[in-house]
C-alpha cells in the first residue's frame, strides 16, 4: 500500500519566537526553519512501515511557499520516495489544506495517511481530523503506537486520562504524537540521493480547490510577561514565603 | 444568537472544563444549549440541566457514542447544528478529536484553544507554544471553537432548571472500534483542575523517586505532573505531561522540581499564579518565570519540604 505523509515547514522548535514591531505576525526573518517535529515522526513511521514490508511507496506532501521544498527534500532523504509540493504564497488555513489533501487522497488512493498531530507554529491540531471528515476515512489522532494489519490498523492514542487502543478500517488517517518513534537523521549519501528523487510542483488550482480564508488575523501580541521572582536560600524560607507572602499554602 | 456547548463529562457530572467553556459561551452571549453525548450519561444531562443560564439540554445516550468515537459524535453534532451560530467545546482530548470534523463537515474553519472572547466573532488564542497571542476574527457563518479552560473562570454549577430533550439519532460510521483503554487511576485531583501541582522532570532520575513528590502532594492536596522528558523516560504515564503537547494548567501554586523550563513545558504552566522552582542549576530557564526559586539538590530539598509542611 501507498503511504501519504504530510510535512509542514515551520520555525525550528528551539528558536525563541518574537512578535514583530507592527504586531502583524511573529518575526520570521533569518530564523531557522525546519520540518514540524510531529511531521518528522510521521515520515519516520512511514519509512519503518516500508522497511517492514508493509508500505510500498511513500509520498510526501507539503503546502506553502517555495522554500517548503527544503523540508520535502529532508523527508526524501529520510526515505520517502517522491514528493508533491503545492505551491502557494497565500496563507493556507487548515480547511484549505485538508481540501487539497482530500483531492490528493482521491488521486493517489493511499492505504494510510500519516500527519502530525499539530503544527508547532499555529498549534491548531485540526488538519488531520478535517481530512478524515472530508474523505470519510477512519481517524486515529494523537497516536503513539501503530500496528498495521490486513484490513485494519490498530492505534494507541494518548488521551486525557491515559491510553486508548482503537482498531480502524483501512484506509485511515492518523495524526502522530511525539512518543510514536524517534526520527532518524538523514545520512549524507541519502541527502545526495534525495536531490534526484521526483518532486512535483502543483498549485491549489490544479486540484480545483479555491483557497478561502476562514479567519482574518487582526493582530499578534506578545504574551503577558511574568514579573521576575526571587531566589530563596532554604526550604524553610520557601515555606515561609508560600505561607505568609504568597498565601498559597 | 444561539450557542451549542458540547459537554465534557464523566457520565455522572459535567467536568470542570465544561463549566469554564460555559463562561466563554456567556461572554459570547445568546441562548446556550448543552449537548451531553455518550452512553449511560443521563445523570450528566441532569447535572447540565441544573447549571444556571442554560436554555435546554440535549441528551444523546447510545452505545454508538461510547468513548465519544469521533466519527459518530461529529456526525451527531452536525445533525443538530442547524440554528446555532456557535458550536463550542472545551479543548480536551475528546473535543480536539471530533470538533475539527464538525467544522470540516460544515465547511467552516475551527478556532482552537480560545483564551479570550473579544466579541461574538473575534477571539484570542495562543500560537507558537504561547510565545505569541493571535487575535483572530472568524469570517464563517458558523463559528466552531474549542475553549482553553485556563482562560476562563468556571461558571457556577447550580441555579438552573433547564429541560432535557432526548435525541434519537443513532449515527454510526462503522469505521472504528474500541479495543481497550488503559486509564490512570488516582485519588489525586485532576491536573487541569487542581489548586496545587507539583511536577517532576528528568532530574527526578527514576520512576521510584516520584514517591517523594507524591508525599508532598499528599500534604498539599496537590496533583502530580511531569515534563515530556520524565514521561519519555518512563517515570510516569503520558497523561501526566504538562506543556504544549500535554495538559494546560494554571493552578494557584505550581512547584517544578528537577525540570529545566523548556518553552514547550512553559507553554503548559506559565499562567500559574505562583511558580516555585527547585533545581540544582542556578541558570536553569525555569528560574526566569519562578516567583520563588530554590537552587538545591532535589534529593535533599524535596524530603525537607515534605517535613516542613
Ligand atoms: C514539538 C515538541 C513538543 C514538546 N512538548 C512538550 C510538552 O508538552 N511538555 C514538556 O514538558 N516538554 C515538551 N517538549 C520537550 C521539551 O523541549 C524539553 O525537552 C523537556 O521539557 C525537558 O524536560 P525536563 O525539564 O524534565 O528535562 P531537562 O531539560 O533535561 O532538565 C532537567 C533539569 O533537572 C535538573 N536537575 C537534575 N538533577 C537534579 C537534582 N538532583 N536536583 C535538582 N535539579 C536537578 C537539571 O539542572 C535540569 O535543569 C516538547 C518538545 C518538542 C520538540
Ligand atoms: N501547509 C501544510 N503542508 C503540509 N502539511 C500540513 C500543512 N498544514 C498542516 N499540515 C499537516 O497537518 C498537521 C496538523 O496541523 P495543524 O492542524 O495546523 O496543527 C501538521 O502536522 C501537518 O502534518
Amino acid at each position: 500500500m501507498k503511504v501519504l505523509v504530510t510535512v509542514k515547514r515551520v520555525i525550528d522548535y528551539n528558536v525563541k519566537v518574537r512578535v514583530n514591531a507592527d504586531q502583524t505576525d511573529v518575526d520570521l526573518k533569518n530564523v531557522k526553519m525546519a520540518v514540524n517535529p510531529f511531521c518528522e515522526i510521521a515520515v519516520e513511521q512511514a519509512v519503518r512501515l516500508k522497511e517492514a514490508g508493509k508500505a510500498s511507496e511513500i509520498i510526501v506532501v507539503s503546502m506553502g511557499a517555495k522554500a517548503a521544498q527544503e523540508q520535502l527534500r529532508t523527508a526524501l532523504a529520510m526515505g520517502a520516495d517522491r514528493a508533491i509540493h503545492i505551491e502557494s504564497d497565500e496563507t493556507l488555513e487548515s480547511l484549505s489544506v485538508a481540501k487539497i489533501l482530500a483531492k490528493i487522497v482521491a488521486e493517489e488512493a493511499p492505504g494510510l495517511v500519516l500527519m502530525g498531530k499539530q503544527s508547532i507554529d499555529t498549534d491548531n491540531n485540526q488538519t488531520g481530523q478535517m481530512l478524515a471528515a472530508l474523505t470519510g476515512l477512519a481517524q486515529g489522532t494523537f497516536v503513539s503506537g501503530v500496528e498495521v494489519g490486513e484490513n485494519e490498523v490498530q492505534v494507541v492514542r494518548e488521551i486525557d486520562g491515559g491510553l486508548q487502543t482503537l482498531a480502524l478500517k483501512l484506509p485511515a488517517v492518523l495524526t502522530v504524537d511525539l512518543r510514536l518513534n524517534e526520527p532518524r537523521y538523514a545520512s549524507l549519501p541519502n541527502i545526495m540521493k534525495a536531490k534526484k528523487k521526483p518532486l512535483d510542483v502543483k498549485t491549489p488550482a490544479d486540484y480545483g480547490v479555491e483557497v478561502k480564508a476562514n479567519t482574518r488575523l487582526l493582530k499578534v501580541t506578545p504574551p503577558p510577561e511574568r514579573q521576575a521572582g526571587i531566589k530563596v536560600a532554604s526550604v524553610a524560607e520557601l515555606v515561609d514565603k508560600l505561607k505568609n507572602e504568597a498565601k498559597v499554602i | 444568537m444561539a450557542i451549542l456547548l458540547i459537554a465534557e463529562h464523566d457520565n455522572s457530572v459535567l467536568k470542570p472544563a465544561t463549566l469554564h467553556a460555559l463562561t466563554a459561551a456567556q461572554e459570547i452571549g445568546g441562548e446556550i444549549d448543552i449537548l451531553v453525548v455518550g452512553v449511560g450519561c443521563a445523570a450528566a444531562a441532569d447535572h447540565a440541566s441544573k447549571v444556571a443560564g442554560v436554555r435546554k439540554v440535549l441528551l444523546a445516550d447510545n452505545a454508538v457514542y461510547d468513548h465519544e468515537i469521533a466519527e459518530n459524535v461529529a456526525a451527531l453534532v452536525v445533525d443538530v447544528a442547524a440554528g446555532y451560530d456557535h458550536l463550542i467545546a472545551p479543548a480536551v482530548s475528546n473535543a480536539k478529536n471530533f470538533m475539527p470534523r464538525v467544522a470540516a463537515l460544515l465547511d467552516v474553519g475551527q478556532i482552537s484553544d480560545v483564551i479570550k472572547v473579544e466579541s461574538a466573532d473575534t477571539f484570542q488564542r495562543p500560537i507558537y507554544a504561547g510565545n505569541a497571542i493571535a487575535t483572530v476574527q472568524s469570517l464563517d457563518t458558523v463559528k466552531v471553537l474549542t475553549i482553553r479552560a485556563t482562560g476562563f473562570d468556571a461558571a457556577p454549577a447550580e441555579g438552573g432548571s433547564a429541560g432535557i430533550e432526548v435525541l434519537g439519532q443513532v449515527l454510526d460510521a462503522g469505521v472504528s472500534r474500541l479495543v481497550s483503554e488503559e486509564m490512570a487511576v488516582s485519588d489525586r485531583p485532576e491536573l487541569t483542575s487542581a489548586r496545587v501541582i507539583i511536577s517532576g522532570g528528568r532530574g527526578m532520575g527514576d520512576k521510584a523517586h516520584f514517591d517523594m513528590l507524591d508525599k508532598v502532594a499528599d500534604k498539599l492536596g496537590a496533583a502530580v505532573g511531569a515534563t515530556r522528558a520524565a514521561v519519555d523516560a518512563g517515570f510516569v504515564p503520558n497523561d501526566m505531561q504538562i506543556g504544549q503537547t500535554g495538559k494546560i494548567v494554571a493552578p494557584e501554586l505550581y512547584i517544578g522540581v528537577g525540570l529545566s523550563g523548556a518553552i514547550q513545558h512553559l507553554a503548559g504552566m506559565k499562567d500559574s499564579k505562583v511558580i516555585v522552582a527547585i533545581n540544582k542549576d542556578e541558570d536553569a530557564p525555569i528560574f526566569q518565570v519562578a516567583d520563588y526559586g530554590l537552587v538545591a539538590d532535589l534529593f535533599e530539598a524535596v524530603p525537607e519540604l515534605e517535613k516542613a509542611l
